[in-house]
């Protein structure tokens, strides 16, 4: 949840689009009968998803309305988890995790790289609305720390150029690739297997 | 050393095919149905005989607890729940077993429906983990379309739906009771106990909750026999492991090794040894934050299982093993662990929702020398009245890092708070 710093507006009324009707029915359809209310949580991503990366007080009464749920039990989802923006946020949400093992790898400069490139302060957006900048809890990818989440994607394995460099790409509209920034593929030793060595072969 | 052919996950790096022909390739889902066949009985006995014990910190009997599941249920549905909520920090394996191995999870969720009487699954990802549910969701389809899951799945009679359900960002969900409440569609806040989740689980219908890797280990485990996966690693703590490797080494890691591996070992052999050498270390959290670290002096002898560490007054946890050097700042360290449990805590214990926070500044100051040296104990007696006192683990896991640090490192506390104090007295002179 991120708690709004300047006023807003909360718009009239949500309605999901025909494309996430759609959606909204094939995820009630996971749960069984009379359990409809497990997909709240589901449906406030997509209602999030479908209004530039925010959730507004009508798409969580729209919710509730659809699960025949009390407004309040989903004011009390929304609130509880930290991945719903409960105010308008930026296009792109730079969250730079800031946990001990990134810590201890170095993710303040990370932090920094991320504050001079954007020009902003953690829990600050851009003035283009282009982008807002986060610290976040272990992220779980430890081994490739530091690391940062934008979106829906992880950039891993950063030092400070690296982590300008993803930003700068965003800036141009461009999409950066994903992953470690350093040229390994995942979460194996950096400079050679020590295990399952026949897999370079595959590589 | 771990031999390759001894590897469960021949493929953890994602270096090889991960779709279902990649996973046929390295073994998966050969011969799934003729376990099956052996029934409900053998596939829980293979399980508990092999020592398989919970991958996802509290290291209880995987096969003990499949056996608590009750056989009649009164008509009542049964569910497997898997939690891929992964967020202890150091923690990052399931992570890799979700995007390089999905299809070793969905055969094991298959096999330990079986073993447990499930005709439904849900696979909880952390909402982080896009991504990997993305990955995971890939291998289900395949194997709904394969025929492997679904009705009759693999042609054995049995049947079982899938499906993967995303969190939206709270570390308490990996509690199995707050992320059975989560799935419901609630805030993430855990249940008394009894009742258990094996009695009174998701819907209030009896239900497993069990690991990413728990689940994924089992299909080969019935494949290559229980005898197999004990004879690795030490009695009571059998099997392989995946490792995480991270802070100060110089080539961190994942990766899967025998139970009972000296740390030393793990650490030299696959993550390229401590930065400026195995001298240069201060210390580890060797289990995921949770778990209270270990000096040094303690680490050059440290055996990575779960009776091995505890006998360090430590635990294995997620066996995510945390590498401070000497440059590392100790306290600073722990402070900005109390910092995440503060900011965990559900709310709804009052040790823990009041106790996290005052924890956390308490550790501010410690890091600054900013305390009296009679603050240190008052802060040590504080922990003990949240730990054991709530009614999750989070409690617990909050006071624990405090506590290894006074234990191990109360001389340099000491230290910050008299520097603080002289120089303080200075300037007043």
């Amino acid at each position: 949840m991120s708690t709004p710093s300047t006023p807003f507006e909360q718009p009239a009324s949500f309605a999901f689009s025909s494309d996430n009707e759609k959606k909204v029915a094939a995820i009630i359809a996971k749960f069984p009968e009379g359990r409809q209310q497990s997909a709240v949580m589901p449906m406030l991503d997509l209602a999030q998803r479908q209004h530039d990366g925010w959730l507004p007080r009508a798409a969580m009464v729209h919710v509730a309305n659809l699960l025949g749920m009390p407004e309040i039990r989903v004011f009390e989802v929304a609130t509880f988890y930290t991945m719903y923006n409960l105010a308008p946020i930026g296009r792109h949400h730079v969250q730079v995790c800031t946990n001990l093992p990134c810590w201890l790898r170095g993710s303040e400069t990370i932090v920094r790289a991320c504050q001079n490139r954007l020009g902003i302060g953690i829990g600050e957006t851009t003035e283009d609305g282009n982008f807002t900048l986060s610290e976040a809890e272990c992220l779980g990818a430890c081994v490739n720390a530091p690391m940062m989440q934008i979106g829906d994607d992880y950039y891993e394995d950063l030092d400070a150029d690296s982590t300008t460099a993803v930003l700068e790409a965003l800036a141009n509209g461009e999409t950066p690739k994903p992953g470690p920034q350093n040229g390994r593929k995942g979460c194996e030793p950096a400079g050679g297997l020590t295990s399952l060595a026949g897999n370079k072969e595959d590589a | 050393m771990l031999k390759d052919t001894d590897r469960i996950f021949q493929n953890i790096y994602g270096l090889k095919d991960t779709s279902l022909a990649g996973a046929r390739g390295i073994g998966d889902w050969d011969g799934t149905a003729e376990l099956i066949a052996k029934g409900r009985q053998w596939i829980v006995d293979e399980i508990k005989s092999s020592g398989l014990r919970g991958r996802g910190g509290a290291g209880f009997g995987t096969g003990m607890k499949w056996s608590f599941m009750p056989k009649e249920t009164g008509g009542r549905p049964v569910f497997l729940v898997i939690n891929a909520d992964e967020g202890e920090p150091g923690t990052c394996k399931d992570r890799e077993i979700l995007r390089n191995e999905p299809h070793k999870l969905v055969e094991g969720a298959l096999l330990a429906s079986v073993g447990i009487g499930a005709g439904a699954c849900y696979v909880y990802v952390r909402g982080e983990f896009f991504r990997e549910a993305e990955a995971l969701q890939r291998a289900i389809d395949e194997a709904y379309e394969a025929g492997l899951i679904g009705k009759n799945a693999c042609g054995s009679g049995y049947d079982l739906e899938m499906y993967v359900q995303l969190g939206a960002g709270a570390y308490i969900c990996g509690e199995e009771s707050a992320l059975l409440q989560s799935l419901e569609g609630k805030k993430g806040q855990p249940r008394l106990k009894p009742p258990f989740p094996a009695n009174v689980g998701l819907y209030g219908c009896p239900t497993t909750v069990n690991n990413v890797e728990s689940i994924a280990v089992a299909p080969t485990i019935l494949r290559r026999s229980a005898k197999w996966f004990a004879s690795i690693g030490r009695e009571n703590n059998t099997g392989t492991k995946l490792f995480c490797i991270s802070g100060h080494v110089n080539t961190p890691c994942t990766v899967e090794e025998s139970m009972s591996i000296p740390l030393k070992e793990l650490i030299e052999t696959h993550a390229g040894g401590v930065i400026g050498g195995w001298d240069n270390l201060q210390a580890v959290i060797p289990g995921g934050s949770s778990v209270p670290m270990i000096t040094k002096a303690m680490c050059d002898t440290a055996i990575m299982d779960f009776d091995g560490l505890r006998e360090l007054g430590s635990g294995l946890g997620t066996a995510a093993v945390i590498v401070m050097d000497k440059s590392t700042d100790v306290v600073r360290a722990i402070a900005r662990l109390s910092r995440f449990y503060k900011h965990e805590s559900c709310g709804q214990c009052t040790p823990c929702r009041e106790g996290t926070g005052w924890m956390w500044r308490m550790m501010e100051r410690m890091a600054d020398g900013n305390m009296s040296i009679d603050e240190i104990d008052l802060l040590e007696d504080v922990s003990r009245q949240i730990e054991g006192h709530t009614i999750c683990a989070l409690g617990d896991a909050a006071a624990w890092p405090v506590q290894g640090l006074i234990r191990h490192f109360r001389p340099e506390i000491e230290r910050r708070i008299t520097e603080r104090q002289g120089s303080a007295a200075g300037e007043a002179a």
